[in-house]
């Protein structure tokens, strides 16, 4: 369970970096953002949801069934668009909207 | 060289999560002069258990529900170990709790006739994502609330037996802080990862209760002789496997039933409580019919994507799991696994003895969430209603009290922050690092404490052989120094969970009987017996764990008074 930072698309606001809770997301020396301990991420998302640049990679470990797949979120007003790519698939967007009650 | 600030407050919240935003929130709008302080150590928007979000309020009185069915539920469910006066003042506030989140912009969703949706008895439906941001942002809403993200408290300061402040430091910087308080509310959340998890490798934080909550206020509390209650009623969760995500929502929302591998529902067999409940799929798969599944091949395919969805505002682990694996639940059952034991008031009775009112047994101190015990099944809304019940006998008490400490504070904090300091030093060849030392709790705690290993099984013999071993590794712990400001962090939560395992192995010992089978096994005494149907409660005297029992609390209200 974890994240993937891609230090190219970083711009270094920081925010990831304010929310995370357990402080396992820390700058470089160019103020990018790093992961400190990879195995420590709880997994909750709260870095996604802050990312305005899609530098941040959600992905399965692999002793829990992870398989190379990867989940991003792009967040537009209300709506909250998760994109899962997988090796080999075509991309699967689910969207979310903030105004409507989960059905279950 | 750590710099070190001092700070003065009225009311110093350690934890903002559920419980302490709402105690911060209760208590600023009743006294908009009250100087209130929050120290959190991560940030409040995204901390505690509800940073990812939760997708229903499980604990709400429903048309045609009473405070008192939800009181006689609980005492059902938790086989009678639970204080009556604290479900019940608790559950008489879930209503109110719920309309001021909604208030405050939490999205409920409602009927034709404007009426909230429930799902079952207690449970009603909402999109919980942002539950978080929500409570943070009303909490910015008061100029008298400050919040230090960032920082980690760990100790109390009393003076004369009262609590007067705590100590702690900055995650992130060389900063050390000692706060004065004329009262302190701990809502540090409850204690995971004192067992080895489920997934013990590359994946070890996945798990249900965050990891990031580490028993620091319960230890804290066992530190400063506060009385602590039921810690031997630990919390298995039946999650899905790998993932550790709720099962609830498939088993409410979508109407799974719970099968065993040879496709038999075998619910009847071991009863409906949550302890039942775990225990029935444990002990399938340990009788050679596991694994066990919620039966949801053949949902809609709107169910399907609802449960996505669903899953996404709380667990997005899960709902990437099925698009991964290919494996969605239309098609295939979703396998489940028990979790490792967590100490959690919020779902079980384990905490702070504290009265009615939510004082703890040392005085200037209040407890509120999953840190109190006496009152399980508080869910959201339980959390919430204690830090409002808590902040109100604060602002009750405070209006007594004459004046402050008179003690010279600097001079109590003192020694603690000389503490960080001397810890933060080079390390010179120690043969162990805080994260052997975890890894050596945990192992420990699984064989011989009841863990996953043994199926929640332990007798006599096993726990004293933890108890030893837990305190030998408390004294290495003793020697740990730290690089960085999170290796500090570290070392003080293992030193925590070290702390919260003296305490539950004492407790473990004590209860000699199996009252809640999916919880803990005690292989000497594999039946309840009516003689330990009392809390067993304990405090740290001169060094040692002093354990005794009280009878149960019933009628009226509770006082402290011996």
């Amino acid at each position: 369970m974890s994240i993937r930072i891609d230090r190219e698309a970083c711009v270094g606001c920081g925010l990831c970096r304010e929310v995370c809770p357990g402080n396992l997301i820390r700058a470089d020396a160019q103020g990018r953002a790093y992961l400190k301990r990879p195995e420590e991420c709880w997994g909750c998302a709260s870095c996604l949801k802050e990312c305005a640049h899609g530098a941040i990679y959600y992905y399965l470990g692999a002793d829990i069934g992870g398989r190379g797949g990867l989940m991003q979120v792009r967040s537009a007003g209300d709506l909250t668009h998760w994109v899962i790519t997988r090796p080999g698939e075509p991309p699967v967007t689910i969207t979310v909207d903030r105004r409507s009650a989960n059905k279950y | 060289m750590m710099k070190q600030q001092y700070l003065t407050c009225d009311l110093l919240i350690i934890g903002g999560g559920t419980a302490g935003c709402y105690a911060a929130i209760t208590a600023a709008r009743r006294s908009p002069e009250l100087q209130i302080l929050i120290a959190e150590k991560a940030n409040i928007k995204r901390s505690g258990c509800l940073a990812a979000g939760v997708n229903a309020l499980n604990a709400y009185i429903t048309e045609g529900q009473t405070v008192q069915d939800y009181l006689e539920f609980v005492r059902w469910d938790a086989e009678g170990i639970i204080r009556d006066d604290l479900v019940r003042t608790m559950a008489e506030r879930f209503n109110e709790a719920t309309a001021d989140l909604e208030q405050m912009g939490l999205v409920i969703q409602k009927d034709e006739r404007g009426r909230y949706v429930s799902r079952g008895k207690q449970n009603i439906k909402i999109n919980g994502e942002n539950i978080k941001p929500i409570l943070a942002a009303q909490v910015r809403r008061y100029g008298n609330v400050r919040v230090l993200n960032h920082l980690n408290m760990t100790q109390l300061l009393l003076d004369a037996g009262r609590v007067v402040g705590a100590a702690g430091f900055s995650v992130l910087e060389e900063q050390a802080y000692a706060i004065s308080a004329r009262a302190v509310l701990i809502a540090t959340g409850g204690a995971a990862g004192l067992y080895r998890p489920n997934n013990p490798g590359f994946s070890r934080h996945k798990m249900w209760y965050p990891p990031f909550n580490t028993g620091a206020g319960y230890a804290m509390g066992i530190r400063a002789g506060a009385e602590m209650t039921s810690f031997e009623m630990r919390f298995v969760a039946q999650r899905c496997k790998d993932t550790i995500a709720p099962t609830g929502t498939i088993a409410l929302g979508a109407g799974a039933r719970e099968v065993n591998a040879l496709g038999e529902v075998f619910e009847q067999r071991y009863g409906l409580s949550t302890s039942g409940r775990a225990y029935g799929a444990s002990n399938e798969a340990r009788e050679g019919r596991g694994p066990c599944y919620l039966r949801t091949e053949g949902i809609s395919a709107q169910q399907e994507e609802d449960l996505l969805k669903a899953y996404l505002n709380m667990a997005p682990a899960q709902t990437l799991k099925w698009i991964e694996s290919g494996s969605l639940p239309s098609r295939q059952n979703v396998e489940v696994e028990g979790t490792e034991p967590y100490i959690v008031g919020g779902h079980t009775a384990s905490g702070f003895w504290v009265d009615t009112r939510r004082r703890t047994t040392v005085p200037g101190l209040y407890a509120a969430g999953d840190v109190s015990g006496g009152a399980p099944k508080k869910f959201v809304t339980g959390a919430l209603a204690e830090g409002a019940i808590a902040a109100e006998a604060v602002l009750d008490d405070l209006g007594e009290q004459s004046d402050g400490s008179q003690a010279d504070f600097r001079a109590l904090a003192q020694p603690v922050l000389e503490e960080y300091q001397s810890r933060l030093a080079a390390k010179s060849g120690e043969a162990f690092d805080v994260f052997a030392l975890e890894e050596a709790m945990q192992k420990v705690m699984d064989e011989y404490a009841g863990g996953i290993r043994t199926g929640y099984r332990y007798n006599a013999n096993q726990l004293s052989l933890a108890r030893s071993q837990i305190a030998s590794l408390a004294a290495l712990a003793e020697t740990l120094r730290a690089e960085d400001m999170d290796e500090l962090v570290h070392i003080y939560e293992l030193t925590d969970r070290l702390t919260v395992c003296q305490t539950l192995i004492a407790h473990l010992l004590e209860r000699r009987e199996t009252r809640w089978p999916g919880f803990a096994i005690h292989t000497d005494y594999p039946a309840p017996r009516a003689e330990e149907e009392r809390y067993v409660n304990s405090r740290l005297v001169d060094g040692q764990i002093r354990v005794f029992r009280r009878e149960l609390v019933k009628e009226g209200a509770y006082e402290h008074t011996d």
